[in-house]
């Protein structure tokens, strides 16, 4: 692995482009310059790993039983990854990747390092950036104090920090019960864990309880939970929820099956509720969405090489459908066997006969995944909050009401229209945070599936990018040229 | 969908002229079915810069914009909605002494023509209207009464207003194909088959092959201008501003975002409703700015896209009566400057439909002018 600390030293043209050094693209770039691709993987941080593996290589999280073994396995696929010839750019931001402007059939990546900006080439590209957390709009979530349990995980990975003074962790999912006891094992203060899992999606989660039972998640999740419920304060069947305070978070709020209104003290609250895929680079990119409805979020179309419906464009890993880490490594090695099939690199009988243990490893992982995703499904309030008064748009403080009143009145029927009204999902963060909340709210208001409502068309630059980086881009062919070599 | 299965107008396309063209004929009392394949101002209409100008338009076009002009300035009480409509004025900068005298030629030529709304301006007056422009551009001219809306707002309350006096507006309807038959116009659509004696092509970017369907052919291309926004800056302009060289149009909204459009183009493809972006000719707008406006080399880019649009040959748009079936009227080639046309045109080809005359001159935009174009 040769890593690349300058935007100037990449060349203007790979085989392959991978994005995101999570358990997908690492496995991706490994088995891409193994089979003799020129390959390159661009990630946003220091280190790889991605979110799971976060810093697997450098944490001060030295004791093995905090973080979980689950953790410590990244250290080998950092490692394989190590060893291939594959060209690395940490601390990089890709903000564009489309089909070129100019229709020579390849794959245009704008990108940045170090503030300076550049475009270069693939003839084939695999995304691998992963999942994004739900988001989760109660009122009060906006308060100082309030955070997700994944931006918690970060800094207890990265730094071993945990938050200060009394902490709540309210929600559902896997995630929700790891970090709890991740916290609890770093020393952090857990008063209460609110369970947020809906009374009904335990009877429609059973039917598929038998390939549950068969599954690798039961032990493991089994042991998440008892071990959360034995430790810790576990109060299940929230129904309703919200973070109070004035200038910042003072407690929670929160009601028990229609019950009397609880409140605890508290001067963290971490919220989660399962996580989505992160499709903002193929939605930008103009690939084909589909909307899953198990997993209640919108995925991109993908044949069973992982090629999305733009030509020259894969979806590896989570951003593909939320299936863990051991499946985003699988499913990131098959991509990879696709591309390399796709440049002569294989014929089609090798690639089929490497990718056939792989294909069976993965389906092993991914049995049970039905059971969590119905049994973990967020309740509908937790999806569209009631309260006209929360905001759901954070950028530009959008508020449900707001959303509602034009999805009603003004006849606002996507949340596409919806921008040009209230400008919800035009702040910085481009609607990755409330795109799926006001989906469900027009949804909701209009008597409407989320699949006919649909989701943004994100704009890219994906990742923001300053007016003086673009400014300095090569802008004619000679300077295109002169920089490439 | 639809019960009414005829009407006095049938119009194809949900942009700002096909709602604006139901809403006048509306008010005449005329009985209109509108369809839009996408919803009411998917493409040109909704994504545009929102520009009101009638500073820098062909000769041509002037009369439409003026009239169009005097329903911007009270479009609430035409729409029920301010469409975001603000009036500050635009200014076309001149960057050196060269531009400024072709600035002053242009002007001097529409005082002969009788047209008064563009000033020339000195650099004491472009700094006091602009201060944030750079202190080497010598002056410019300014359109006082231009401004600009958010134009998806704009064209969905036209599509409202529409409806609400009756017109039919068959959102996410396709019309496969259109037909003559003994005088009357056929749309078939996916949902049924619709009959008028008037049919109004304001289809915009899809509004050639329309034509060409019913044998018009145009000399007309798709575009797909390319323009993209920054985060919020300090306020440091009110009116937009245009350049006469280089490509550049620049807007700071009241939430301090600004943006930068002029025209580069990016690829359309209309066949899939999407567009892909030239990062190269979007660099040359971010360098135009860098050396315009050097307050806004700290800005931060949030988003770039691109409109679909159709371009005529001339650059003018089709609007009036075919050359060849009575009854049919275009309205559609605005080549990416016909936004601010959108209410007056609406006005007067309702007027035209209902009369068979308008008193405002259009005669340069009339299609009669293709007809000896190939094809």
């Amino acid at each position: 692995m040769t890593p690349l600390a300058d935007v100037g030293r990449l060349a203007g043209s790979y085989d392959l482009v991978v994005v995101g050094a999570g358990p997908a693209g690492l496995a991706a770039a490994a088995a891409g310059a193994e089979s003799g691709l020129a390959t390159l993987l661009v990630d946003e941080n220091a280190t790889p790993g991605g979110q799971i593996w976060r810093a697997v290589t450098t944490t001060p999280m030295k004791r093995r039983e905090t973080l979980g073994e689950d953790f410590w396995k990244g250290a080998d696929h950092v490692a394989r990854f190590d060893r291939s010839n594959a060209a690395y750019a940490p601390r990089c931001t890709v903000w564009s990747l489309a089909a070129d402007a100019r229709d020579d059939g390849l794959i245009e990546i704008g990108l940045s390092m170090g503030g300076k900006a550049r475009m270069i080439a693939a003839r084939q590209t695999i995304l691998a950036t992963g999942a994004q957390e739900r988001p989760f709009p109660i009122p009060g979530w906006t308060l100082p104090g309030v955070m997700t349990a994944g931006a918690a995980q970060i800094a207890l990975k990265t730094s071993g920090a945990v938050p200060d003074g009394r902490v709540v962790v309210a929600g559902c999912g896997p995630l929700l019960y790891l970090l709890a006891n991740q916290l609890a094992a770093a020393g952090a203060n857990i008063v209460a864990v609110l369970d947020t899992t809906a009374p009904g999606a335990l009877r429609s989660a059973l039917p598929e309880f038998g390939d549950f039972l068969r599954s690798p998640y039961l032990a493991k999740g089994l042991r998440l939970v008892a071990q959360a419920r034995r430790k810790l304060r576990f109060v299940s069947r929230v129904t309703a929820l919200a973070a109070t305070g004035e200038s910042r978070l003072e407690g929670v709020r929160f009601a028990r099956g229609g019950g009397v209104d609880e409140r605890i003290a508290c001067d963290a609250l971490l919220l989660h509720q399962g996580v989505i895929p992160s499709i903002n680079l193929s939605n930008a990119a103009g690939c084909a969405h589909e909307f899953d409805e198990t997993q209640h979020c919108w995925r991109p179309r993908l044949d069973d090489w992982f090629c999305a419906s733009m030509a020259g464009i894969a979806v590896a890993g989570d951003g593909a459908g939320i299936g863990g880490a051991e499946s985003a490594a699988l499913r990131g090695e098959i991509a990879a066997l696709g591309v390399a099939a796709r440049l002569g690199r294989l014929d089609a009988g090798a690639r089929d006969a490497r990718a056939a243990p792989l294909r069976a490893e993965l389906a092993r992982c991914l049995r049970g995944r039905r059971f969590l995703d119905l049994l973990y499904r967020p309740a509908p309030q937790f999806l569209a909050p009631p309260d006209d008064a929360t905001i759901v748009c954070r950028c530009e403080e959008v508020t449900a009401g707001q959303v509602r009143d034009a999805a009603r009145r003004l006849g606002v029927t996507g949340p596409n229209q919806m921008k040009a009204f209230l400008r919800c999902g035009m702040g910085p963060c481009q609607g990755r945070l409330c795109g799926p909340t006001v989906a469900e709210l027009i949804a909701e208001t209009r008597d409407m599936s989320l699949a006919e409502v649909g989701a943004y068309r994100l704009r890219p630059p994906v990742k923001p990018i300053t007016l003086g980086e673009l400014a300095a881009l090569p802008q004619t062919e000679a300077a295109i040229r002169a920089v490439v070599r | 969908m639809s019960e009414r299965r005829s009407a006095d107008v049938l119009i194809v396309g949900g942009g700002i002229h096909g709602c604006s063209t139901a809403l006048h004929c509306a008010l005449r009392g005329l009985s209109v079915i509108l369809f839009e394949k996408d919803h009411a101002g998917r493409h040109a209409s909704g994504v545009n810069a929102g520009g009101v100008r009638q500073l820098l338009r062909d000769v041509a076009e002037i009369p439409l914009s003026i009239a169009s002009m005097e329903l911007w300035l009270n479009i609430a009480a035409l729409v029920e909605d301010d469409c975001g409509f603000v009036s500050e004025g635009q200014i076309l900068v001149a960057e050196d002494e060269a531009e400024l005298e072709i600035a002053r030629a242009r002007v001097a030529d529409l005082r002969l023509r009788g047209f008064t709304h563009e000033e020339l301006i000195d650099a004491r007056e472009l700094r006091r209207l602009a201060p944030a422009v750079a202190e080497t551009c010598p002056g410019g001219v300014v359109s006082r009464r231009d401004g600009a809306a958010i134009p998806l707002r704009a064209t969905q309350a036209f599509k409202r207003r529409a409806a609400a006096l009756g017109a039919v507006i068959c959102e996410n309807e396709r019309v496969e194909r259109v037909a003559r038959e003994s005088g009357v116009f056929v749309a078939t659509t996916p949902r049924g088959v619709y009959r008028a004696p008037v049919l109004v092509n304001a289809a915009g970017a899809w509004g050639g092959a329309l034509a060409a369907s019913l044998g018009e052919v145009f000399p007309v291309e798709t575009i797909a201008p390319m323009l993209m926004i920054t985060t919020p800056m300090p306020a440091f302009i009110r009116p937009v501003v245009i350049l006469r060289g280089r490509k550049l149009s620049f807007k700071q909204f009241d939430n301090g975002t600004v943006l930068i459009g002029g025209g580069h183009l990016g690829k359309a493809i209309p066949e899939e409703n999407r567009t892909i972006l030239d990062w190269r000719k979007l660099a040359v707008s971010a360098q135009t700015v860098w050396d315009v406006f050097p307050i806004m080399r700290s800005a931060t880019i949030a988003r770039a896209w691109a409109g679909i649009e159709a371009r005529m040959a001339d650059d003018l748009p089709a609007f009036g009566p075919s050359r060849l079936h009575e009854g049919l009227f275009h309205q559609f080639g605005f080549s990416a400057h016909g936004f601010q046309l959108g209410p007056g045109a609406g006005a007067v080809m309702a007027e035209l439909i209902a009369t068979g005359a308008t008193n405002t001159p259009i005669d340069g935009l009339s299609p009669a002018r293709f007809a000896r174009a190939p094809g």
